[in-house]
């Protein structure tokens, strides 16, 4: 399946009167999301950027029904809702649109239970690696290294692997994606709505503000961190894996772009730039990464390329 | 119709068998847990078609029932104690939403020390949210109230989530005989589901995205006005319930033998029984006691206690909470609906943590209440202690135990 764009409906999803900030990777991905989707969607939204992004009631910015939810609560909200329209006969794509804090850390055990229950919902973690909406404090999904307000010194953690987490739950699909490859997202998001289960997209959303680059940049450094190696892109279907075909090339490390090209963009790794032992944390954390990956596409790469067939079969 | 033998928690079960519930998510605690477990085998027997969830906690059971009164299906959830407290922040967000909801809160104390006996802690916690609150004082009402708690909460002059208050153990695990109605005189009953608005691709809406300041202090007015309304609609649902059933037990208050009283004791819950046992034994003694029963905490019944309170020499208030550094919660809006009326009044904090009070427990406050007012022409205490009768009849043990603390 090769998406085109162009050909994509396209109407005013994101329209004056939204609260983002110029550069915005969320608002981009919302519309990505209604681009796949179409119409019959409904998003749930937990306390975030996307929460304040809606403009002010009673209008709204975004052009989708929206259930805004607490903080915690978006896995299980969009769980009951979507038992409702099930018990109504109606066939509607719940989607959850959350940040990395209300996917990784406080909405981690709703999101946990709902996956393990299978929930038949679309759950999109919109990283932006930290929490802007209170004003960038680090999240367990902020890279090693990088300022944020309650790490001024830069983390002291790595990332955590939320998407490796989900894959660990058996679930039906989990997919990474990122903002600075638009038609990979909505291929990934329209073999997501074919499937039923729960569905799990990790979107990589690089945030002007919080990451302190160029607002005219935000595609570019979300293209960045995958040709660096930091954020592989790859889907898992039912016990079936492949690296994305854009970002295959970037097994090898030789084809790589260096890590520094990512980081020199951004203001959050400012104090470490000049940091040759912090520079080499950041390239082993890629190395890592890589070698969990290898190690998932041998487990979940069937002989006799049945894998590719379940691809194109969706 | 049927009557069976059923503990109120089971008697939960069959009114959201009944009220054709389509949505059921909760999370085990004790007392609440054989209501979940109940409704689990009632779907999938295929007695109710509903879809259950079985979560992973309290905070995610009242967000998934939420998610789906919001997308238009009936549901409900229950729990107790620290479930409750588990899924405070969901009680606000469901209230503020003018989302119909039910829920069950079976009570239970709060910890620590771990404790599941009754007391009304954990209930009277949710009295600022926004839910409608309702005591039940036993099985055949926890029934009665439950079906028409979706009536009620459903009702456009309300929509308010409701919550139904029962006692845990005393009522959720004790089998008494209660008549279960047919299907269909519970349908002639309950409209379909109605509700403000619901979130579906169809209607295109969203939900609780910022909204300015003053129109946010409207939403907080107008549900304080619902509140109002719902006096309304309670007397009237429970007076057609009496009408199809037989059984009408007042709406907001229930009075037992108020009307030549010349006290008052003020009561929610199922141990008004044990009250209304001591009044019976005190008007042997020519003391003359009434129990009024308040069936609704939220919206508080000002009007009908202050009808009821008129002309009596004093109201003695008993709470089975207390809110630490102030009084206990019955007796502090007892206090605001009396004030200039020159009754005297008198907080009793008892029965917390699940320490039993019986009659005679009862009837020892109500008497020395009495005699004091007699006396002094006019008490104003807000706070008394009726402590474990133990404890009472020898206060050295007092010391003994609090030991450990101090
Ligand atoms: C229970 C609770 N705790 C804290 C907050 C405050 N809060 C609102 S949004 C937010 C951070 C959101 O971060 P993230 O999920 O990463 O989304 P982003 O804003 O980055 O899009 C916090 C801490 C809250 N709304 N609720
Ligand atoms: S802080 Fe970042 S994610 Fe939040 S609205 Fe602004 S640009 Fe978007």
């Amino acid at each position: 399946m090769v998406v085109n764009i162009r050909k994509l409906p396209d109407k005013p999803y994101i329209m004056p009167g939204n609260a983002a900030c110029p550069g915005c990777p969320e608002t981009m991905g919302l519309r990505y999301v209604k681009m796949a989707l179409g119409d019959n969607v409904v998003l749930v939204i937990p306390a975030g950027c996307s929460s304040v992004i809606q403009g002010i009631a009673p209008r709204s910015g975004i052009n989708f029904p929206i259930l805004n939810i607490v903080f915690a609560a978006a896995a299980s909200a969009a769980s009951g809702m979507k038992a409702a329209f099930e018990q109504q006969g109606k066939d509607v794509h719940v989607v959850v649109w959350a940040g990395d804090g209300g996917t990784g850390d406080i909405g981690f055990q709703a999101l946990s239970g709902a996956a393990e229950r299978d929930e038949d919902i679309i759950y999109i973690c919109v990283d932006n690696e930290a929490y802007m909406n209170t004003g960038i404090q680090r999240s367990s999904l902020t890279p090693y290294g990088a300022w944020t307000t309650t790490t001024w010194t830069g983390k002291k953690e790595h990332k955590k692997n939320v998407p490796a987490i989900l894959i660990s739950h058996g679930v039906k699909y989990v997919a990474t994606a990122s903002v600075g490859y638009p038609a990979d997202f909505i291929e990934k998001l329209q073999r997501a709505s074919k499937i039923r289960g729960f569905r799990y997209i990790h979107l990589l959303a690089p945030c002007p503000i919080g990451w302190r680059f160029d607002p005219g940049l935000t595609a570019k450094v979300a293209q960045l961190a995958v040709q660096t190696g930091l954020f592989p892109l790859y889907e898992y279907i039912n016990g079936v894996f492949r690296l994305s075909p854009i970002a295959r090339r970037y097994k090898d490390p030789k084809k790589r772009v260096p890590v520094t090209e990512y980081l020199k963009l951004q203001g959050r790794y400012k104090h470490l730039l000049n940091k040759p032992e912090e520079i080499r944390k950041i390239e082993e954390y890629i190395e890592n990464t890589w070698r969990l990956i290898e190690a998932l596409e041998k487990t979940f790469t069937e002989e006799g390329g049945r894998g590719e067939q379940v691809f194109r079969a969706l | 119709m049927p009557v069976m033998g059923l503990t109120g928690n089971y008697a939960v079960a069959h009114a959201v068998r009944l009220s054709r519930v389509e949505v059921v998510s909760a999370y085990p605690i004790t007392p609440q847990t054989t209501i979940v477990e109940k409704l689990s085998e009632m779907i999938e027997k295929g007695e109710l078609n509903a879809r259950i969830i079985r979560v992973e906690s309290e905070h995610s059971a009242l967000a998934a029932v939420y998610g789906a009164a919001s997308a238009g299906s009936r549901a409900f959830t229950a729990t107790s104690s620290h479930g409750l407290l588990y899924m405070h922040e969901v009680v606000w967000w469901a209230a503020g939403s003018r989302v119909p909801l039910v829920m069950a809160v079976v009570t239970r104390a709060i910890g620590p020390p771990w404790n599941i006996h009754v007391d009304h802690q954990d209930i009277m916690d949710q009295r600022d949210t926004g839910w409608i609150i309702s005591m039940a004082q036993e099985n055949q009402e926890v029934l009665d109230l439950t079906i028409q708690a979706f009536r009620i909460s459903e009702d456009p002059r309300v929509y308010l989530p409701m919550i139904v208050g029962l006692d845990g153990f005393i009522l959720s695990h004790t089998r008494a005989p209660v008549d279960v109605p047919e299907q269909e005189l519970v349908d002639e009953f309950l409209p379909p589901r109605r509700q403000p608005y619901v979130i579906s691709p169809e209607t295109n809406l969203v939900m609780g995205n910022i909204a300015p300041d003053d129109v946010h202090f409207l939403m907080r007015y107008s549900m304080a006005e619902a509140m109002e309304a719902a006096k309304r609609v309670i007397e009237e649902v429970d007076r057609e319930w009496g009408k199809l059933t037989g059984r009408s037990y007042g709406g907001l208050v229930e009075c037992y033998r108020c009307e030549d009283a010349d006290y008052l004791a003020v009561i929610t819950g199922s141990w008004s029984g044990d009250a209304k046992v001591a009044v019976d034994k005190l008007r042997e003694e020519g003391i003359r006691y009434g129990v009024l029963r308040l069936r609704f905490i939220r919206p508080w019944p000002a009007e009908k206690i202050a009808v009821h309170a008129e002309g009596k020499k004093g109201v003695l208030v008993f709470d089975r909470a207390i809110s630490m550094g102030g009084y206990g919660p019955l007796f502090s809006d007892v206090s605001a609906t009396l004030y200039g009326s020159r009754i005297s009044l008198e907080g009793v904090i008892a029965g917390l943590t699940g320490v039993d009070v019986k009659p005679r427990d009862f009837a020892e406050a109500m008497r020395r209440f009495a005699s004091e007012v007699d006396e002094k022409g006019f008490v104003y205490k807000p706070r008394e202690w009726l402590l474990p009768r133990k404890y009472r009849e020898n206060p050295e043990k007092i010391r003994e135990v609090a030991r450990i603390w101090s």
